[in-house]
């Protein structure tokens, strides 16, 4: 159900600031989610005022700045730094997007930094993404067949079979997209949420893949699949460049397809 | 020390910042309900057309004042927004025109459409035309 409002335990309550060194000319603020699961206290914001001077290019480089440097407690994900794990996904400026990506200099004044929107937090930037690694279990990402395997081969594919994945197995899953739809806020018990419904896609797409008509058998669901709305924010906010929207839309159309035969 | 397992809620709708297809959507949605309850007004007047002289008069004393002007303005405005959303569904529906660029450009053909066709009726409400 649609819960506009944040529960009493989550309420944002004010945090500290940590000025910058004396001496920075060059300053930069940082205002980023915090919370302690042993304090017992609400989540706050905290404010780091950071000299750019010696600071790296990306939004990663500054959270990284402020652990190595400022507040060793601060909790986060990242590992690859340039867009290819998805770990470091988080809210930038009210937009959901990859810090490692996402260059300092392309947001002006104060930078907003918050966890993945509307999931359980475990610590300060870091979101419980269970439900969201379950859901992508669901659909069976992996090959499904029932003929036997080629004696002497691979199951080849067509050069053009294959451009049919792109655009698609570029997904990282690192679910920018799925938690900045309101859809997937409200229903997310039942809604797959578009990456889990692109991932979908990139199955049903494949020409090696014989579980075609059982996969649009499991999404024809008013629930996972049609509480698409086409609200765009998955497009809009993808740090690949992708199109969620449009996978579902051709999962929609298939799904027509089939039942006019 | 004690860990707390009474997880927060991550801040979504209070600190996201919609893409103006996604303020669009949003507001097909109100433009749907404020259609429906001005459907209790449109009947209101139908039944008063019907009831002879006396409540088409009550009904036109009170449908002139800028209040009920300005709701009347205002349902016939979200019509249109609504139908233009509408046909944007319906291309959407057909697949077509996913890409970034191409939603915005429809955002704003929408916008001012809905706006034109307003000003049209308006048009031809006061002046005929």
């Amino acid at each position: 159900m649609a819960e506009f409002t944040l529960p009493k335990n989550s309420v944002l309550i004010e945090g500290k600031t940590f000025k910058a060194p004396a001496g920075a000319t060059n300053i930069r603020r940082f205002e980023v989610y915090r919370w302690d699961p042993e304090s017992g206290e609400n989540p706050r914001i905290d404010a780091f005022e950071l000299d750019m001077d010696s600071c790296g290019p990306m939004v990663l480089d500054a959270i990284l700045k402020i652990k190595n440097e400022i507040d060793s407690s601060l909790t986060f994900r990242r590992s690859c730094r340039e867009g290819v794990c998805g770990s470091c996904a988080m809210m930038i400026n009210g937009k959901n997007s990859l810090a490692c990506t996402k260059a300092i200099d392309s947001y002006s004044g104060t930078i907003k930094i918050y966890p993945l929107p509307h999931l359980q937090v475990v610590k300060d930037l870091v979101a419980d993404l269970t439900h969201f690694y379950a859901q992508y279990a669901s659909i069976k990402p992996w090959i499904e067949t029932q003929t036997p395997a080629p004696a002497d081969s691979e199951r080849l594919q067509s050069k053009e079979d294959r451009e049919k994945l792109d655009g698609l197995y570029d997904c990282v899953l690192c679910a920018c997209c799925s938690t900045s739809c309101p859809s997937y806020w409200w229903n997310s018990e039942r809604y797959l949420g578009p990456a889990i419904l692109l991932q979908a896609y990139r199955w049903l797409v494949d020409s090696r893949d014989e579980s075609t008509g059982e996969r649009l058998d499991e999404l024809e669901d008013p629930f996972k699949l049609y509480r698409c709305h086409t609200i765009m924010n998955c497009t809009d906010t993808c740090p690949k460049g992708l199109n969620p929207a449009k996978a579902i839309a051709e999962t929609k159309k298939l799904l027509v397809q089939r039942k006019l035969g | 020390m004690a860990i707390n397992t009474n997880r927060p809620t991550s801040p979504h709708l209070q600190v996201y910042k919609l893409p103006l297809t996604g303020i669009i959507s949003i507001t097909h949605r109100m433009t749907g309900i404020m259609l429906t309850a001005g459907l209790i007004l449109f009947v209101y007047v139908i039944s008063a057309l019907a009831g002879g002289a006396d409540s088409y008069t009550a009904m036109q004393a009170l449908m002139s004042l800028w209040l009920f002007k300005l709701v009347i303005w205002a349902f016939i405005y979200a019509l249109f927004f609504h139908l233009c959303h509408g046909v944007r569904h319906l291309i959407w529906d057909s697949g077509s025109s996913f890409e970034l660029d191409t939603l915005n450009r429809y955002a704003m053909i929408e916008l001012a459409a809905s706006l034109a066709l307003t000003l049209m009726t308006f048009a031809w409400g006061y002046y005929g035309l």
